[in-house]
């Protein structure tokens, strides 16, 4: 399970910009993660407890953002959503087409954080 | 009383590693060197794939490899018994290695000696699909045992691959596997990604994929 990498790398990069801003506690942290990765929720912010003990981020919440698959069919451009689960029946709704390339899904982002 | 804000980030969640990453991949460009990451799950033929393109390869190609296996040294042992650099990282039990893992074995490594270095990755379809690991290309392997259900059971790792090698080709015969719903499936996450079937037993479509991978090597040389 790599969520503690993960989670450090959070907590690293939200302490640092708490830094830079003089903030004196991070009350939340906003992320978008793609549902490509199967990263869960309940993990993340039990790691992220445990690592920002003793940190200006102590007891912050994550708030993820889950970022749907999206395809682009490839003949007609038409963007649509798709089950990770179910990909192995995937067609254009518009035209049928089977050709088509990934939009997003993969997004690993952290957006913003709430602070005072 | 003081006021809750918001401040703006947007920045990537693995941003020191990719940065670092980032590094490495110009550190290689100046040198000239080629460096792969090699992905699968445990069993499904790194080791084999990697012995096969050295035996293939070595006339031509000075290659090197940095092991991450962590059960044992077994692996490295078995790469430096072909005579090749390898480096052997202690990985501590990690489920992936990750760019400051790949900087520290780069430094046993002479890069005016190399054309090309091999990362045996972690066996592990998941994590390490996620770390930059500062290689230029990254290739995975799936065994036909597995199944050709793997990319809807771990989409990341194949839409992330230049190349899928499909190994263990001999079994294709005693087994319902599909080489043409692997290939829908896989080509609906990566359009681009190149598939190689081979056999690391019988030499069936080493010679493509070696091929493939002179081709990216020659890539990396800085023009004479
Ligand atoms: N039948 C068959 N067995 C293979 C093939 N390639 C590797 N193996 C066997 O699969 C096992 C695992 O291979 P190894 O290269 O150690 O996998 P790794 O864990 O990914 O490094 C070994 O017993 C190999 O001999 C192949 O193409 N066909
Ligand atoms: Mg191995
Ligand atoms: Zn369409």
């Amino acid at each position: 399970m790599h969520e503690l990498a993960v989670t450090e790398s959070i907590l690293n990069v939200v302490l640092r910009h708490a830094g830079q801003n003089g903030v004196r506690r991070v009350l939340g942290i906003a992320l978008r993660i793609g549902e490509l990765s199967d990263l869960e929720d309940t993990w993340l912010q039990r790691y992220f407890d445990y690592l920002s003990k003793d940190t200006l981020a102590a007891g912050a919440r994550l708030h993820i953002e889950r970022v749907p698959v999206v395809f682009r069919c490839e003949p007609c451009r038409h963007d649509f959503p798709v089950n990770v689960r179910e990909m192995d029946q995937v067609r254009c709704p518009q035209c049928g087409g089977e050709r088509m390339t990934l939009v997003s899904g993969r997004e690993y982002f952290i957006k913003n954080i709430e602070v005072i | 009383m003081s006021d809750v804000r918001l401040i703006d980030i947007r920045e990537e969640i693995l941003s020191d590693n990719q940065e670092l990453a980032g590094k490495i991949r110009r550190d290689l460009g100046r040198h000239g060197v080629f460096m792969l990451n090699l992905m699968s799950s445990p069993g499904a033929g790194k080791t084999s794939l990697i012995l096969r393109t050295l035996s293939t390869l070595r006339d031509r190609v000075r290659i090197g490899v940095i092991e991450g296996d962590i059960a044992s040294s077994v692996d490295a042992e078995k790469v430096s018994r072909e005579g090749v650099p390898a480096v052997q990282l202690r990985t501590g039990g990690f489920c992936h290695l990750d760019a400051p893992m790949i900087e520290r074995a780069l430094k046993e490594l002479d890069l005016t000696d190399l054309d090309c270095i091999i990362i045996e990755n972690v066996g592990n379809l998941v994590c390490p699909a996620e770390f930059d690991t500062g290689s230029q290309r990254r290739a995975m392997i799936l065994s036909v045992p597995e199944g050709d259900d793997k990319p809807l059971k771990y989409p990341l790792m194949f839409s992330v691959c230049d190349a899928l090698v499909v190994n263990k080709v001999d079994y294709l015969g005693t087994s319902d596997f599909d080489l043409e719903r692997l290939r829908e499936r896989v080509c609906k996450l990566n359009p681009d990604i190149r598939i190689f079937p081979v056999s690391c037993k019988t030499g069936e479509g080493i010679a493509e994929w070696t091929g493939w991978l002179a081709e990216q090597v020659a890539g990396a040389r800085p023009p004479a």
